[in-house]
């Protein structure tokens, strides 16, 4: 009787281990078997490379020839020499850089908080942070452009009057629903209460718990969001079509209009910058973890 | 907690309460359903939605089954590995941050072919004698922008869908194996029901994902394609008719509800989705 008994507690408890091990991130199981290449495999990896890159090859052969129709870099040098061009994506890149930050320095300790002290409310930020996927950028523009309409004087000086301004606020709230669960999904993986305890009895300040205990240990959490940001801010043009400001993506649309070539070799350009930034970051996220990318949802 | 809140009420909350509430009232202030009953009654508002939800629908297919088998064929591989790090960083460049570099690397590749260059592919055909836009392609189509499109909806399906099938155990095959099941049974009473409800999230994310985009479109056409974004665009400039500011909010509400159901779908299914795969 009471061998079943212990059996059948033992048989539990050995399941919740189970269990908790299944719950860890999880070392990849490395029992798939590998051999040869199968032939669906390299079938559609063959059709994915030519999809994917054909674009990129015909984009670089296109922004190669000039306008006078012979090859040659003249619309990446006009890059450099187009003034609007060269404004425009500084104030995007001051745009994501600033975003970024913001993004950041907001959601890490609302994330730290809220699991910390106030675990009720997760299922409200879930919910909250999910909400810029659920208005579409237009939407939100429109609505803006209402604003933009009605506000009071105070409001269009403070808020309305420069691009920087104007949109980083914005752009933090579109890059919520990923920045929330790639910090949330790094701070779950350490073991915060101990780290903040340690260091509050060691007399930290908050801040200084934040900045110096608990930011590096989800470092790679952190670039991420602030990647991902960046490639959000470098890319975003609905919201700032609408509201008249010129940002890169905008810039590239005008330009286009008139000397396709020099859009399509600056697009070409930033498409592989961003590349760069997600790969690098997959690195950072590698040397810590197995999971690379970061989602949405 | 208190920044966040009040950061969310300013810069979410406020251009949100614009829309709802200018939807639903007059230039005067009074409420109505006026500018409700004129974007469902007319067609010049019908239209683009019907298209919106035809585009949508037939990208985000498109793009889950293409999606899901460059997942399949990318999780096979080495976990780790590099081909796992490039597809991830590439998808995640396509999904996130290509609008408008997408349509003019689309341009640059399909475009009209012109005496100043014109798309190489679209050149390179004719030279073999394959007139691209003799036979009615247009990239400046609803066909071209939904073309384009897939070219973000399949690497958000690959970004969506691989967790799900790093998630499908070899022990199940094995298991199933060892019962005697043969590959095609095994995929038919084991993969494919665990994964589907993943898959059909995947499937309505991608559909929202679509029916909200606009950058694409706006870069390879303009304001002209008839697309429930760009009436909302419209709208706003008085392209069309001028003081249509209302309509336009109207829209906008109009898309939430849309984009409302199909996330309240997804919610439902990821429930059924947790059961198997974590």
């Amino acid at each position: 009787m009471s061998a079943v008994g212990g059996g059948g507690l033992g048989g539990v408890g050995a399941g919740a281990f189970l269990a908790e091990l299944e719950e860890q991130p999880a070392p990849q199981q490395t029992t798939r078997r590998r051999g040869r290449p199968r032939i669906w495999r390299v079938v559609i990896l063959t059709a994915a490379v030519i999809f994917f890159l054909g674009p990129l090859v015909a984009s670089a052969k296109y922004s190669l020839i000039q306008q006078n129709g012979k090859y040659g870099f003249s619309n990446y040098s006009q890059i450099l020499s187009n003034g609007d061009l060269r404004r425009s994506l500084f104030t995007s890149l001051e745009i994501a850089g600033l975003t970024a930050f913001i993004v950041v320095s907001l959601m890490l300790p609302t994330v730290v908080l809220v699991r910390l002290r106030m675990p009720k409310l997760t299922l409200l930020l879930e919910g909250v942070t999910i909400l810029p996927i659920v208005v579409p950028p237009i939407v939100i523009a429109s609505g803006l452009a209402q604003l933009q309409g009605s506000a009071p004087s105070w409001m269009i000086s403070l808020w309305f009057n420069h691009p920087l301004t104007a949109l980083t606020p914005i752009y933090v709230v579109l890059a919520m629903p990923f920045s929330y669960r790639a910090i949330d999904t790094g701070v779950r993986a350490i073991d915060l209460r101990t780290l903040v305890d340690a260091s509050r009895s060691l007399g930290a300040s908050w801040f200084s718990t934040m900045i110096r205990v608990i930011l590096p240990n989800v470092e790679t959490a952190v670039l991420g969001a602030a990647f991902l940001t960046i490639a959000l801010c470098l890319g975003e043009v609905v919201i700032a079509t609408i509201m008249l400001y010129i940002t890169l993506p905008v810039e590239l649309i005008q330009v286009g209009a008139s000397n396709p070539g020099v859009s399509v070799g600056l697009s070409l350009i930033s498409i592989l910058f961003v590349f760069l930034l997600l790969f690098l970051l997959s690195f950072l996220a590698g040397r810590r973890r197995g999971s690379t990318s970061v989602r949405v949802i | 907690m208190l920044p966040f809140t009040v950061y969310i009420l300013i810069f979410l909350g406020l251009p949100l309460y614009e829309v709802v509430h200018g939807a639903f009232t007059t230039d005067a202030g009074q409420f109505t359903w006026h500018n409700f009953s004129t974007i469902f009654s007319e067609s010049q508002y019908w239209n683009p939605l019907k298209n919106s939800l035809i585009l949508s629908a037939w990208t985000a297919s498109v793009g889950a089954f293409f999606g899901t088998w460059l997942a399949a064929a990318v999780v096979a591989g080495k976990p780790g590995g590099m081909l796992r790090r490039v597809v991830s960083s590439g998808s995640g460049v396509l999904a996130y941050f290509a609008g408008v570099p997408l349509a003019f690397a689309f341009i640059a590749t399909l475009g009209r072919s012109s005496t100043a260059g014109g798309g190489v592919l679209t050149g390179l055909l004719k030279h073999i004698g394959v007139d691209l836009y003799a036979h009615g392609f247009n990239i400046a189509s609803m066909f071209g922008v939904g073309l384009a499109y897939v070219y973000f909806q399949i690497p958000l399906m690959v970004i969506l869908i691989t967790p799900a099938l790093e998630g499908l155990r070899p022990q199940w095959h094995e298991a199933a194996q060892s019962l005697g099941a043969s590959r095609v049974r095994y995929l038919r009473h084991v993969a494919v029901p665990v994964m589907a409800p993943a898959f059909i999230g995947s499937l309505l994310i991608l559909f929202g994902n679509a029916f909200s985009a606009y950058a694409t479109a706006l870069a390879l056409v303009g304001a002209a394609i008839p697309l429930v974004p760009a009436s909302i665009n419209d709208a706003i400039n008085g392209n069309v008719l001028v003081n249509q500011d209302r309509i336009a909010l109207a829209l906008g509400v109009e898309m939430i509800l849309v984009v409302m159901i199909i996330m309240v779908g997804y919610w439902l299914v990821q429930r059924r989705a947790r059961r198997w795969l974590q």
